[in-house]
């Protein structure tokens, strides 16, 4: 056939495909999987964040962001921007470390990678002599200090990265110079802290393990002080007026140094364990920070005692009498200030902590530190994701309205605006408003902004307020009692803890024109709601619906039914529920959907499925699709694991069991014991040992899970005969099995007292058995049908009800394409017999020409079970198009792809990340910005000057020139020792 | 014909008119229905009244389907007699030139041309009929074979096997495995997927075509190089009803050999278990005697490539689709797995071979563990088609219509 189809219109159709579909990896959203490294630039007002997968990402403000990846597979331990520069470095846990530049091209910047680097030690030296453990990049941005586990600190130039081996710090020249009562002269240990005197960037305080510290200078290569600190050491800040060093320690204590001062006993101005008496954890980092009128802010994180409060992950921040303990849901991995003014060396305004589920911003401007809503990096996780469901083009009204509500969810936060700005977003106004609607494992549904780059939360909705569960509802909110020492503040959204698994949200369906969404739960539980401006009392109706009709012989043993609380309950504006319909069995809502013009909800369950009227709250029909003798579909999906692990014990016991009665009855006859045993050993090797495989064997009606309802659809289409059509709804099941009902609905005038009726019109039972995905009726013009009130409000045309209708059924294996309304077979495209792969998720979209503005057609998205997306042509199902996207091992990923009406999705990429893809040329949301870097006095004048680095310094020495007189005196003193000691370091370097 | 068929016969019942024909000679007679007799004199009677007496005769029958049943002992012929209402049409065959493919269900009226009957479709009828057993290879329904032999490299074997709804499980394991390849750079070693178990019973075991440590090289024609066993595991079950696989099996010696142009390739392959290459080596005998130029004289020994289209047994028809508001439940088509499950539905084509597009196919038996020397023997004799069923939706259908009780005489 393809041989006589003529060349020209091939090619047409090809560059036509060119025009219409394109696939692309857009952007993530949400927060970084297993964060690892944390680093602000205040001149490029960016944050960076490395993971530990080895990706880099950076923000700025909204819609500016950055992502790289390291080619390596290794986890980013640290990240540094190059003071002034749109540089920055990365080290990973492999000891490489990476340059990274924002280039711009054509207008855009964009994150490279551009160079690489590893220390090299001298041969035979041990790998720890060139571990990096510490990074400073020097305020000049031309270098680098890396001190390392041995305890060098090596001098390297960036971007470049030329080792400056001259001007290394080894390990050999600073002991030398440790006074001897230090501890015995000790192994200092690895190099622990770099810091740069804030206001002369030739010293530099290096910090080692041991708890030592030395400030050097790095001009004329010798120390000018020693801290003799015995504790091991966590982090070192030199503060701002360069007078003192704070440092922290392994056993909850900090002190501060006095800079400059000989008299070493003398130095250690205070020393405090904050939360002391008992053992406490370590102060991880400890930062101090000046205002213009008043006390400093002091801000460490850790130091928590050990017995009582060792888990919580505290960060403190003390200001004059204010003292916090900010008590965060995950680990701390770092946290810096953000500090207010032009040059950012005003008062600190915000504090930005990295945890590790998520980023939180504290206003420490305003009274009571507020939480800023970041407006990006949100974890989406903060309950477990179950479902999601994406709603293109929403009307503005409902929009408005849906944000109203979520304003009034979002007082507690801060009305500043957020504080990281640096960049410009360059991305066009998203084209429509798209709403991504999240259903989570406590019973919420969040509803975010998915029009553009940022996923921004809008709103949430609790379902668990209609039902009793064991949680206490204010459990939440019981803060610090008065008086409570440490003086705990919960932080942070991240909320792991479910109160009660039958709250998740498994559907969800929102009507945008109506406002009507429903939801449905993993204990059967099916909600209504409707949207509401005012707060109302609602009693929820609940109604049980049987879906096993009796049949006999079945009990299940899942859970149980969720309690509804029977009082009225108030619920806040928003979405409030009206109507509920509960399973019986509570099995998990496995279809849903919602016919808003018709007021009807049907929903389905892996034992049948059932059709609800919300206007006359009835149930107007219930299926039972159940294979009568499928015994597994009756265990609920907690005791299917446990029948698993049940069976894997009970055989081990029953070969245990076996060779224990062998042994009692050929006791006398050892030869022949041992054969069994033999004989049994050789049977546990082949189970442990037997390779992977799988049965071929066709499907039969009787496996397990057969009646499992897949989807659901409505369709006002030619059911019965070709000349009237008729309101429809149709179910697939896992099966392979189609059922049509025809409904009858009374006239709108009637609608509210007479009954919708559900005739069985058809069912079809596919040859192949595959599980049905999706239904979909196509209409005279090959259309897929609008939605309810779609064409009702001018945004669609109306169906071609002309023409004859198609129903096309997609299974896990096959599309196929029936006539209607005498269903028969005319079309169909086969994957699975032809490439091994199935249809895992399907959608509907729209896909518009790159090149004429009027040209567009509908086609079936696709994702694979390989991970695959296909784009397949309607009403032709014709493969147009194929892209990998999503790694086949990723199943999650594979499980949580949505896709939106125009040819884009979003798939989980880690519990707490999306990735947006487009497979449509006109419809792409990617993040375009520019950042620059700005044109500040001090880097003006580092650019002017060629060898930048060497004259800063030498400009600054002339400052501190007192201070130099009397190190050169010193080092005169020190001279040769120092020198000899220089050479043999060089040598061994070399 | 029709007429005579319908009208009821105005003569004693107990009589039976009886309408001999060889070759192109009619012989009208009539027989007592109540004493038949036994065939010995039923056979000497026709040789007399054809005035043949030293012809050995083919006896065959056209029974109320139109099917052309054999008549050669005293059931038969008694079964014969007694189910011809009126007419018993008889047709000889000189035995040497005998066409034992002319022989089973629907054979007869298929000849003919059915435009009629092909346009009522009454698969009532197809229900009533009793199904018919004769012992001949060809009435059994085929459960597996092996195609394709002629484009095969030899150390390759492609084995269909045959589900079509029945209760047998298909009754194998795959598993992932590494086989060695040979390249210009040497062996290589590359993943593969082999089988890892028979289930005892299973449609693969019987066959015995398939054997654990197979190599899998193609499922219906596509090549599982590259993909995972999760995929060819999918891709088989999407075509379990009509499964096509190509391995290379772990026991090299079984295989087919291609005798050359004049040899005769019959005795070369004789394993001690080579149900399939006994069968396969004999019918490549035949072929090769007729010598090249034979070909096209003999299209039943004209082998074809096994097109892949064909491979793809159309499941479309077999989707049940209920009318649930029904009167009835008309069932689309040839749904016939589902309402008639008895019914053998494949039957050697007569106007398949015509067609020249008969298949190298070997067909093994529905009793499964079919003795080399039964099948070889009398498939080499008959010199018949060794057509597969086709599943050609046409025939297939026009198959089943056939099975009205409009038959076309």
């Amino acid at each position: 056939m393809k041989r006589f189809r003529r060349h020209g219109q091939e090619s047409q159709r090809d560059r036509l495909k060119q025009e219409l579909f394109q696939f692309n990896k857009t952007v993530e959203h949400g927060f970084p999987h297993q964060p690892s490294a944390l680093s602000y630039s205040p001149s490029l007002q960016l944050l960076a964040i490395g993971t530990r997968s080895g990706a880099i990402k950076l923000y700025g403000a909204p819609g500016v962001e950055f992502m790289g990846l390291h080619d390596e597979n290794a986890a980013v331990t640290q990240v540094h921007f190059l003071p002034h520069q749109v540089e920055l470095v990365t080290l990973l846990d492999d000891n490489s470390l990476h340059m990274w530049t924002l280039k711009a091209h054509k207008g855009l910047s964009e994150l490279l990678e551009i160079g690489r680097f590893t220390l090299t030690g001298p041969p035979g030296a041990l790998p720890s002599v060139t571990r990096v453990t510490a990074v400073l990049a020097h305020s000049s941005g031309e270098l680098l200090l890396l001190g390392t586990e041995g305890g060098h600190v090596f001098i390297v130039e960036v971007p470049g990265f030329r080792e400056l081996e001259e001007r290394n710090i080894s390990l050999d020249q600073v002991a030398s110079s440790v006074p001897d009562d230090y501890i015995g002269r000790r192994n200092l240990e690895h190099v622990e802290a770099l810091q740069e005197n804030p206001l002369n960037p030739n010293q530099v305080v290096i910090g080692y393990g041991r708890g030592l510290m030395v400030i050097w200078d790095m001009e004329k290569q010798c120390a000018i002080q020693h801290i003799p600190a015995t504790q091991q050491l966590e982090s070192v800040w030199w503060t701002e007026d360069a007078g003192y060093i704070l440092s922290s320690h392994s056993d909850g204590s900090y002190c501060r140094w006095m800079v400059g001062v000989e008299d070493l006993n003398e130095e250690e101005e205070k020393s405090d364990i904050p939360y002391g008496h008992f053992p406490c954890k370590a102060i991880s980092k400890i930062v101090q920070l000046p205002t213009e009128d008043g006390p400093p802010f002091l801000l460490f994180s850790g130091g928590m005692p050990r017995a009582s409060y060792g888990d919580r992950h505290c960060i403190t921040v003390i200001h004059g009498k204010t003292h916090v303990a900010l008590d965060f849901t995950s680990r701390i991995i770092d946290f810096f200030v953000i500090r207010s003014g032009l040059q950012h060396t005003g008062d600190p305004s915000a504090l930005v902590v990295l945890v590790e589920e998520e980023l939180v911003v504290i206003d420490l401007q305003t009274d009571g530190w507020p939480v800023i809503q970041t407006p990006y990096l949100v974890p989406l996780h903060s309950s477990a994701i179950t479902c999601s469901h994406h709603v293109s083009a929403i009307p503005i009204k409902l929009w408005e309205r849906v944000i109203a509500a979520g304003d009034l969810q979002k007082t507690h936060y801060s009305k500043k605006p957020w504080p990281i700005t640096g960049g410009r977003s360059l991305a066009p106004d998203p084209p429509q408003r798209d709403l991504l609607l999240t259903g989570h494992e406590d019973g919420t549904v969040r509803f975010w902004d998915a029009s553009g780059v940022c996923l921004y939360p809008m709103y949430k909705l609790s379902t668990a307020g209609v039902f009793h569960t064991d949680a206490d509802p204010n459990d939440n909110m019981n803060q610090g009692s008065e008086g409570e020492w440490p003086p705990f503040r919960k932080v942070g959204c991240f909320d792991p803890y479910s109160d009660d698994p039958r709250l998740g949200v498994q559907k969800i369906h929102l009507c945008k024109y109506s406002g009507y969404l429903t939801v449905a739960g993993t204990a059967g539980q099916i909600l209504v709601l409707e949207l509401n401006d005012e707060a109302a009392d609602q009693i929820v109706e609940a109604k049980v619906v049987d879906l096993l009709q009796g049949q006999e012989g079945f009990r299940w043993k899942g859970h149980t039914r969720l309690d509804v609380r029977e009082e009225p309950v108030q619920f806040p504006p928003g979405f409030q529920p009206f109507a509920l319909v509960q399973c019986q069995p509570p099995a998990v809502v496995t279809a849903l959907t919602l016919h808003s013009e018709w007021k009807l909800v049907a929903f389905g369950t892996s034992h049948g499925f059932g059709l609800y009227d919300y206007q006359q709250k009835s149930n107007i029909l219930v299926k039972c699709t159940l294979n009568p003798s499928d015994q597994l579909a009756m265990e609920g999906p907690l005791s299917r694991v446990k029948s698993i692990k049940k069976s894997l014990r009970q055989s081990f016991r029953r070969i245990r069991r076996s060779r224990v009665s062998l042994r009692k009855h050929h006791v006398n006859n050892a030869a022949k014991l041992q054969e069994a045993n033999a004989r049994l050993e050789a049977e546990l090797a082949e189970m442990e040992l037997a390779p992977v495989q799988r049965k071929i064997e066709a499907r039969s009606s009787d496996d397990s899970f057969t009646g499992l309802v897949r989807t659901l659809y409505f369709a006002d289409t030619f059911l019965t005969d070709s000349s009237h059509n008729t309101p429809s709804l149709w179910a697939g099941t896992n099966g392979g099995c189609v059922f049509a009902y025809m409904l009858r609905l009374p006239p709108v005038e009637h609608r509210a007292d007479e009954q919708v009726t559900a005739q069985p019109a058809k069912e079809i039972q596919l040859m192949h058995r595959a599980p049905v995905v999706g239904i979909v009726v196509l209409d005279g013009h090959g259309a897929p049908l609008p939605e309810p009130l779609e064409v009702a409000h001018d945004l669609a045309r109306s169906p071609d009800m002309q023409g004859s209708h198609h129903l096309l059924v997609i299974s896990e294996e096959q599309f196929k394409v029936f006539t209607l309304p005498k269903v028969s077979a005319k079309m169909k495209l086969k994957l699975t017999a032809v490439d091994g792969s199935r249809v895992r998720r399907v959608g509907v979209s729209w896909f518009g020409s790159s090149k004429s503005e009027e040209y567009g057609e509908s086609g079936l998205v696709v994702l694979t079970n390989q991970g695959d997306v296909h784009v397949v042509s309607l009403p032709s199902v014709k493969m147009q198009v194929q892209y990998p996207c999503i790694r086949r091992e990723d199943v999650s990923g594979i499980a949580s792809c949505v896709f939106t009406k125009h040819g884009q999705g979003f798939y989980l990429i880690s519990p707490s990340e999306f990735e947006r893809f487009s497979l449509s040329t006109r419809f792409v949301v990617e993040p375009r910005c520019l950042v620059e870097l700005p044109l500040q006095p001090g880097s003006a004048k580092r650019r002017i000057h060629s060898d930048g680095g060497s004259s800063t310094l030498r400009s600054t020495r002339l400052d501190s020139e007192d201070a130099e007189v009397l190190q050169e005196i010193q080092k005169s003193l020190e001279g040769d020792q120092t020198s000899f000691l220089e050479n043999n370091v060089k040598n061994a370097v070399a | 014909m029709n007429k005579n068929h319908r009208v009821p016969s105005n003569r004693s019942l107990s009589a039976v008119e009886v309408k001999s024909k060889f070759g192109a000679e009619f012989r009208r007679f009539s027989l007592d229905r109540s004493k038949p007799g036994r065939f010995d004199e039923f056979y000497g009677l026709l040789q007399h009244v054809h005035r043949i007496p030293n012809v050995e005769l083919l006896v065959g029958y056209a029974d109320v389907h139109g099917d052309l049943l054999p008549i050669n002992n005293d059931d038969n012929y008694h079964k014969a007699i007694s189910t011809a209402s009126p007419l018993l049409r008889l047709f000889l065959q000189r035995k040497e030139e005998a066409d034992y493919s002319t022989f089973g269900t629907d054979s007869l009226t298929r000849k003919k041309n059915t435009v009629l009957s092909a346009v009522l479709l009454r698969p009532d009828a197809a229900r009533k009929k009793a199904p018919v057993i004769i012992s001949l290879p060809r009435d059994f329904r085929p459960v597996s074979s092996i195609i394709d032999v002629d484009i095969l490299p030899e150390t390759h074997r492609r084995v269909r096997l045959y589900k079509h709804g029945q209760e047998k499980p298909l009754g194998f394991y795959i598993r992932d495995g590494s086989s060695v390849r040979v390249t210009p750079q040497g062996l290589e070693k590359v993943p593969g997927i082999f089988i890892s178990r028979m289930v005892p019973g299973g449609l693969a075991e019987s066959t015995g075509l398939l054997a654990v440590n197979d190599e899998v090289l193609e499922v219906n024609g596509i090549e599982v190089v590259g993909k995972s066993l999760d995929q060819v595991t999918d891709m088989m079950i999407a075509n379990s009803h009509n499964l096509i696989i190509t391995v290379k099996p772990a026991n090299q010696r079984n295989n087919v050999v291609r005798s050359g142009g004049g040899g005769g390739g019959g005795g070369t392959a004789s394993g001690s278990s080579g149900r399939s290459s006994d069968s396969g080596a004999s019918y490549y005998g035949c072929s090769s005697q007729g010598g090249v130029g034979a070909a096209a004289s003999m299209p039943t020994h004209i082998i074809q490539n096994f097109p892949v289209g064909d491979l793809d047994s159309d499941e479309d028809d077999e989707d049940l689709v209920i009318d649930a508001r029904g009167e009835a439940e008309p069932i689309r088509r040839a749904s016939s797995n589902y309402s008639m499950p008895s019914l053998p539905r494949y039957e050697p084509h007569l106007n398949l071979r015509a067609a020249a597009s008969s298949t190298s196919a070997l067909s093994i038996n529905a009793n499964g563990t079919l003795p080399a020397s039964g099948s070889s023997g009398s498939l080499s004799n008959t010199n018949a088609t060794l057509s597969t069923p086709s599943p050609d939706r046409a025939t297939e259908r026009r198959s089943l219509e056939e099975d009205g009780t409009v038959i076309t005489l």
